[in-house]
């Protein structure tokens, strides 16, 4: 029987099993920040362990960091505490760390990537769930917790059990204004946000194919949001293309080489999966979510589904939305774009598209937050920021920012966004506050529009860079 | 990390289905550098209003409800793999979380915490729930050993990683296992370097 691409890896990787039980898997690359980290650092500190391959490790500050005034001393007394303790864990302990205010600072998962640290067949983990990111890549990358982070560090492994297999083909043409966003956002609704759990999940079909690494990274991102520890796409051109040149890809012969074994990772066509799943691409639509886990997701033209259910109202109730109500034409005062699903260079792009010429609305609030300082320079050479900043958009410097609202960044209570992050749970985005998660171009409509609308023009491949 | 083997103790019912890692903890308190008193965090925004009064609603400020076990609804600890969830849990006092269903990080991480999630059918949680609900003096009667829980509803025999089961028996922990294989480790680094 042949082997899937997440086989071929993983068992690359197996260092020993145990009877009955675990395996040892080996850990090429362990991504690290602020929040997950501390903890760790002590545990070895307490027993007296060092750190086993300090030189595998990337240290970025990300999840509790301001997006205005970096260059000042932070305001506030805890983060401030929880960066510093960050920087002397990576001095004390030889690791590289993109700290605030160095030009690869960014949020973890944006920075990995566009570094070219992330690789296809590699393994890859990190204390935040969104690891799944660099799936993307062909790369079984997922998030882990922080007694595992100790792990990684005391050993470069960790003891896990394989997970199943899962696929999600979508083949078809997708329709117009469909972004990477709606299709993730589509699947997770028909699918629900345990239907993953256990499982790795990897896509595949003709629209994954055709997706840019951005969007497949997106795609990836949210493959938590259905429960999935991770997702992953078999490498192809596109990814060695990407990848070609970044800051830590391999150079020259070395580069070649490695694409001659990239190539083998791809699923075996007599390969069985666990589960599989298949839709067509032209039902997709543009995608919002209207409750309080990101399953609950509706083409932004229908109406919210009558479920009877105790949770179902709750969750209703929290949002201030009824049973079959449309959403379309609901007043926003808040929009978010940024976090690591959307805040790459091409999201960008595809909202600067829409908004270029127009005014953002008089009663919105419009945060645009890069995933890195590398797009954030990208924004403003690429001649972004200024259509931005014409419309009324505020521009802020890189981090997690109000995906997670462990900063300042927060949404009022009571208060609407529509954010292109990946969550919309109870709070999130601050106390009180309501999220619907949507795509940057539904994102940057709302803004113009001061309400949820539909886009009646089509986006044409954007023209920047 | 602490042995778990046998408890016997009331238990505290929480319906909601999906309750993710955000409300265990919520983010603004991930700020610590250590491990302590997330306990007085757990749920904070279903504990407490946004002034601080406590929400008389929530079935933690119920006094009729007390006890080192959570039942809670399908799919407990969905979201983000925040560890702090597992340790508010723990620092609470909760020792056992009892669902249909479990997120995969979060279960891990209670695992590695010593607290001990419990899988049951989702008929039997549905029976557990309301009884509890109806009898808050109701006892459960949870053996590791014997991979059992009981309770007035019926004794069910629950499934744990053999592994695990070990781990939280003798209170041993997966950094122990891990530098035990070193030697395998360094060989397998070796060859994979060379390739
Ligand atoms: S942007 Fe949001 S989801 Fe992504 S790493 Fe930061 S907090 Fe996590």
């Amino acid at each position: 029987m042949g082997k899937t691409l997440f086989d071929k890896v993983w068992d690359a990787h197996v260092v020993d099993s145990v009877k009955n039980g675990p395996q040892v898997l080996y850990i090429d690359k362990h991504l690290i920040h602020e929040v997950t980290s501390p903890q760790a650092f002590q545990e070895l500190e307490e027993r007296n362990i060092p750190v086993a391959r300090p030189d595998q490790i990337i240290a970025t500050a990300d999840h509790n960091t301001p997006t205005i005034n970096q260059h000042l001393p932070i305001q506030d007394t805890l983060s401030r505490k929880q960066l510093q303790q960050l920087t002397q864990n990576c001095q004390k302990n030889k690791i590289t760390l993109y700290g605030l205010g160095h030009k690869y600072n960014g949020i973890v998962h944006v920075i990995a990537p566009e570094l070219g640290i992330t690789q296809p067949g590699m393994t890859m983990v990190c204390g935040d769930s969104h690891t799944s990111t660099h799936g993307a890549f062909g790369t079984i990358a997922f998030g882990i917790g922080t007694s595992q982070v100790a792990q990684v560090f005391a050993s470069q492994c960790l003891l896990i059990q394989k997970p199943k297999k899962m696929r999600v083909t979508v083949n078809g043409k997708l329709r117009k204004n469909v972004l990477p966003k709606d299709v993730i956002l589509y699947i997770i609704s028909k699918l629900g946000t345990n239907a993953g759990t256990g499982y790795f999940c990897e896509y595949a079909g003709n629209v994954f194919e055709e997706m840019s690494m951005e969007g497949r990274m997106t795609v990836c991102n949210m493959s938590i949001e259905m429960g999935a520890r991770g997702g992953i796409i078999a490498p192809d051109k596109t990814t060695f293309n990407y990848l070609r040149g970044r800051k830590f890809a391999p150079k020259g012969d070395d580069f070649d080489k490695k694409v001659t074994y990239w190539k083998t990772l791809r699923t075996d066509a007599d390969a069985v999966f666990d589960i599989e799943y298949t839709f067509d691409a032209s039902d997709i639509e543009p995608m919002i979510t209207y409750g309080t886990n990101p399953g609950m997701g509706i083409k932004i033209s229908e109406s919210i589904p009558e479920i009877n259910d105790a949770t179902f109202e709750k969750s209703l109730a929290y949002m201030g939305f009824h049973k079959g109500e449309l959403l379309l034409e609901k007043e926003i005062n808040y929009v978010f774009i940024g976090s690591c699903t959307n805040a790459r260079i091409e999201d960008f792009r595809v909202a600067a598209t829409y908004v270029r010429g127009k005014q953002k609305a008089a009663n919105v609030t419009a945060w645009l937050v890069p995933g890195s300082q590398q797009v954030a320079q990208q924004i403003a050479k690429e001649g972004l920021q200024e259509i931005f900043e014409t419309a009324g958009f505020q521009l802020r410097q890189p981090g997690c920012s109000a995906c997670l609202a462990m900063n300042d960044d927060k949404i009022p209570q009571g208060e609407y966004c529509v954010s292109t992050s990946n969550r919309n749970f109870e709070g999130r985005q601050g106390q009180g506050a309501k999220t619907i998660l949507a795509s940057p171009l539904v994102a940057a409509a709302t803004a113009i529009a001061g309400k949820i609308v539909t886009i009646s023009e089509e986006i044409e491949e954007p023209q920047f860079a | 990390m602490e042995k778990l083997t046998t408890i016997l103790s009331t238990a505290i019912p929480l319906p909601t289905e999906n309750v993710d890692t955000d409300q265990i903890i919520p983010a603004r308190f991930l700020k610590a550098t250590d491990k302590q008193g997330f306990g007085d965090n757990l749920f904070r925004d279903w504990r407490f209003d946004k002034e601080g009064n406590i929400n008389k609603n929530f079935v933690l400020n119920d006094s009729r409800f007390s006890g080192n076990i959570l039942i809670a609804g399908n799919n407990f600890g969905c979201g983000s793999s925040r560890e702090h969830a597992a340790w508010a849990l723990a620092d609470y006092g909760f020792k056992v979380i009892i669902s249909s269903f479990f997120a995969d990080i979060f279960k891990g991480n209670a695992l590695n915490n010593g607290l001990l999630p419990i899988q049951v059918p989702e008929k039997y949680l549905n029976q557990l729930l309301a009884k509890v609900t109806e009898k808050p003096s109701t006892e459960l009667a949870v053996n590791l050993e014997q991979q059992t829980l009981k309770t007035p509803v019926g004794e069910i025999p629950f499934e744990i990683d053999p592994y695990k089961k070990t781990c939280l028996l003798n209170g041993y922990d997966d950094i122990d296992f891990l530098i035990s294989k070193k030697e395998k480790i360094e060989a397998f680094e070796t060859v994979r370097l060379s390739q």
